[in-house]
Parts: C-alpha cells; structure tokens; sequence
C-alpha cells in the first residue's frame, strides 16, 4: 500500500495536481470570504467562518472529482491496472493506496485556511471572540465530507477508462449524496419519509457536525459512506474475475 | 520452480477460451507458446498470473496453487504483459524503484540497478519512459519483470517491436535467463522458438494441438516432405494422388503458361523420379522441381488451419 500512496503523492505534486487543486480552492473560498462585497467577512461584522464552510463543500463537489478521475481510469487506459494487479498487492493495498494519497491531497488544500481562522480570531472584538467549537466541528466535518466524496470519486474513477466520464460522474454522484436526498425529501410523494430522506445525505450530517456538536450517528455515517463506495471500488476491481 | 497447468477450462460468455488445457513448464527451460491470435495464450499468461480466474483447472506457480494463495504465488512470477503497460510520466529508475517496492525489496535502488545492468537501461535511467523508443520501453517492460529476482518468468510478446539488434541482444537475455528461471514466452516469431525455446506449446482454438520439444516437432512433421512442381499445363490432382506415397496435391501457383503444385509425400520413398515419369506420360513439361524442408512456420500453419 505504501508503495502506491508514495507513488500516488509524488505524481500528484510532480504534476503539480496537489498544487493546482490547493490554489483553485484557496482562491476561490478566498475570494467569496474576503473580496466579493455580498459575502465578504470584512463587510458582514461578525467573526465567523460560517461562509467559508457552507462553500467549501460546493467547491469540492468539482475538485475532489477532478483529483480522483484518473486514478483508476488512467491505469485502465494505459493497461498499468494489469501490472499492478498481477504484483504481490492486495486489490485493498491498491485502493487505499490511492485513496489517502487523496486524503494527503485534501488535507494539503485545508491546512492554509487556518490562516482564515487565525485572522478571524485576531479581527474579533474582544480578541478572539469566535465560536472555536463550531469551526472545529466544521474543519472535522469538512474533512470527513472530503473523505467522502473521495471514496465517490475513487469509486467513479474505476468504472471506466474514460478520465471525463470518471470525473463527470464523480461530480454527479458527490452532489446527488451531498444535497439530493434533500430535494428528493421536499417532493410531496416522500413527504412521509422526508426525516429518513434528509438524514440519508451527507448535507444533513455535515451541517450537525459544523455546530460543534460531535455526534457518532454522524461520525459512523461519514465512515460508513466512505467505506461503502471503497468497497464498491474493489467489486469493480474483481469484476474482471466475473 | 515450476509452472503445472492442468484440465485448466476458460468461459468468456459462452465462448470456451481454453478447452482443458494441460501443460508442464520446467526450471531451467524456455517454454514458447504459441497459436493464432484468439487461440488463448493471453488468457492463459492472464490466470496463471492471477488477473483473471479460470473456470476450472488447477495451476501450481512452483508447488503453489495461484487460487489458494494468489498473493504467495504472485510473489514469485514476473510477468511482462501484452503490448508492455507502462507509465510514460515516470523515470526509469523511479518506477523500477516503485515495482521493487511493491515486491518489499530490501535495498530498492540496488535491485533497480541491477535489472537496468541485466536489460542494458543504466545510460537511459534518468529518461522518462514515455520519451523512449519502443525498443528500449520493452526493455523496461522486461526490466520490471525481473524486479525481485522471481523463479518464473511469464513474457508476452518480448521481442515485439524490437529492431534486429536490439532482438539478438533480448534474445540472448532471455537465453540466459532460462538457464537458472522458469520462462513462459509467447511469441509469433517461429525463428525465435526454434532459437529459444526447449519446449513448444501450440494453442488452437483454446485446444494443445502439440506439446513437445522442439526437436521432437520437427522430427514427427519431417516425416513428410513437400515438393514444389510446376507444370506447363494444368494437371489432374486426382491422378497425382493415385501415384504411390503421395499425400496431397494442391495448385498453390498460375501465372502465364505454368502451374505450380505443392505436393506432399511420406518420407520412405523419393517420388521425383515418379513426378517426371509422370509428366511425361501425360505430355507435360516439367518446367520445376524443388524440394523444401518443413520448418516450424509450416508446422504452426498445418496444425492451427484447421
């Protein structure tokens, strides 16, 4: 497993993916947070990141497919996918290989906007006057909302060799998880089963998480859904052998 | 240090790939397997390696059953896969360091360096593989087949792609190799297996038609010998085939006034004196008579045109 998260992490850099994702998202949170008037926490007057991390999940619906979409369909396209399964490597090795040299990834585009954090604390009136425990909260559920879509992602990667159709689709799928069960609770056929519906999509446990509240139901569903789609990831890796 | 396939059957759908295929590759000897595109031998390279599972059958990678411990067995083949996958944004040595890796070598880069030695790669180890030639990227191929130091080699296809140097100098790599390894080679190329190999497997339709050595192959086909005999005028091939010895006749050649005959004899009686006996007794001219030696490339052909 090493050796692919290795081999994963320096091809991300050399191809200055890792860079390029971390600069999009800086830039873009960046300017929604600081620059544009409407949002800007500059013009709002209170001291808190609540804007950043209602749009981080948006932004990373495109970027986390973005990074994903060729891990898997790359090697198929290439035929490496028979080099590598024909190694002394697990089918697991392989996936989660790939999938923390994500996580590195993510945890790389997250790590600078603690800066966003330390300027709240530094502008708040009296000094440091923000709700610490709702932006942890939100760094930890947005972290495991990344991890999420990452397993998607990886999992859309392995269905074709197509790197547009990994990504299109990837993007598709975090979204129909993210906000979907959602939209589909608000249609008055499953007005019955709307709890059940919005407790299905990550929105519902992401934004539990974000106020600071550590809940295991949100902690074990954020697990089960990563968990899920990696294992959905090794049935279409054995799917060769059916 | 052995391969043993047996009764192994393969079901793409409801095509049967391999038809019960049984054979037994040995250390220190080059297997070269060979069939008409479609006859198997991928599929065959693809299960012993454990990409894909047979649908019943057994294979045995040095004592070790590839379905039981798949991981186990891996360890111990290298394999060079058809059409050489590889990574065209990686170093050289940085990817023979990631295979070495992947097999837990101890000391990598002394391991990647000494397959680069073996493959002839240590001036281009610093160039990206996919700014390489085809020739030198089947060298990588090779050169990752050989990480770990494995007892079984399985090549698909090694010389393809090869100029006539670079295939002498692969050739004799594989030559060496086969000395103390067990190789599997495939390969369309009959002066490479009459070059190479100990022992021959012919695949068609996913049947053995042979499994033997070399030299046994050509000793049972030699038994009949061919005749190329060209004629003035057409000939009846019913009246050919009633002289004695002969096997069979067919026109493989016209152009203006010559008809050109291949005509297949038993080995214990010469039949050219017949043929021009022949030729007289119906009016024709013999304007050629030459006799060929059966070499591989037509035993391949007669076994798998059928």
């Amino acid at each position: 497993m090493l050796a692919i998260f290795k081999r994963e992490i320096f091809t991300n850099l050399g191809t200055l993916t890792g860079l390029v994702v971390s600069i999009l998202f800086l830039t873009i949170t960046g300017l929604f947070l600081w620059v544009f008037p409407e949002s800007s926490l500059l013009e709002g007057g209170y001291a808190s990141l609540q804007g950043f991390f209602d749009l981080a999940p948006w932004t990373f619906l495109f970027l986390i497919p973005a990074t994903t979409m060729r891990l898997f369909s790359e090697e198929k396209r290439n035929g490496t996918l028979e080099i590598l399964l024909t190694k002394p490597l697990r089918d697991w090795d392989l996936i989660l290989g790939k999938y923390f040299s994500v996580l590195v990834l993510l945890l790389i585009a997250l790590i600078p906007t603690l800066f966003y954090y330390y300027t709240l604390v530094e502008l708040g009136f009296p000094r440091g006057n923000i709700d610490h425990g709702a932006v942890w909260g939100s760094y930890l559920g947005l972290f495991l909302l990344g991890c999420s879509f990452s397993s998607i992602g990886l999992f859309c990667s392995s269905l074709s060799s197509s790197q547009i159709i990994g990504f299109l689709s990837g993007a598709a799928l975090c979204f129909l998880c993210f906000t979907g069960f959602d939209s589909i609770s608000k249609i008055p056929l499953f007005s019955y089963w709307d709890s059940s519906l919005i407790n299905l999509g990550i929105q519902a446990h992401y934004e539990s998480i974000s106020r600071g509240v550590l809940d295991t139901r949100d902690l074990l569903y954020f697990i089960s859904i990563s968990t899920l789609f990696l294992y959905f990831t090794k049935l279409i890796l054995e799917s060769r052998k059916w | 240090m052995s391969i043993v396939v047996q009764d192994l059957v393969k079901f793409y759908g409801k095509h049967k790939a391999l038809d019960s295929i049984s054979f037994t590759a040995e250390k220190g000897k080059i297997l070269g397997f060979l069939g008409p595109n479609g006859a198997g031998k991928s599929t065959t390279m693809k299960i012993i390696t454990g990409y894909l599972p047979s649908n019943s059958g057994k294979i045995l990678v040095s004592g070790v059953n590839i379905e039981e411990d798949s991981l186990k067995a891996r360890s111990l083949i290298g394999y060079l896969p058809e059409n050489n996958p590889l990574y065209p944004d990686m170093y050289i040595q940085e990817f023979l360091g990631f295979i070495a890796e992947i097999y837990k070598v101890k000391n990598k880069n002394n391991s990647a360096q000494r397959v680069m030695e073996e493959t002839g790669l240590m001036g281009m180890r610093n160039k990206k593989i996919g700014q390489l030639s085809k020739g030198y990227k089947q060298r990588v191929g090779l050169a990752q087949a050989l990480i770990g130091n494995p007892e079984i080699l399985i090549l698909d296809e090694p010389t393809s792609g090869l100029d006539p140097n670079q295939l002498n100098e692969i050739r004799q790599l594989i030559l060496s190799l086969g000395k103390e390894k067990t190789v599997l080679l495939s390969t369309h190329i009959m002066q490479e297996v009459q070059f190479l190999c100990d022992q021959v497997v012919i695949l068609n339709k996913g049947k053995i038609v042979a499994n033997d050595s070399v030299s046994s192959i050509m000793k049972d086909f030699s038994s009949r010998i061919e005749y190329l005999v060209e004629f003035n005028l057409e000939i009846d091939l019913d009246e050919i085939k009633r002289l004695e010895n002969v096997l069979d006749v067919k026109l493989v050649g016209k152009s203006g006034d010559s008809f050109t005959y291949s005509i297949l004899s038993s080995q214990e009686e010469e039949i050219r004196e017949k043929l021009f006996d022949f030729a007289v007794k119906k009016n024709r001219i013999l304007l050629g008579l030459k006799k060929t030696d059966t070499d591989l490339t037509e035993i391949f052909q007669s076994l798998t045109q059928s």
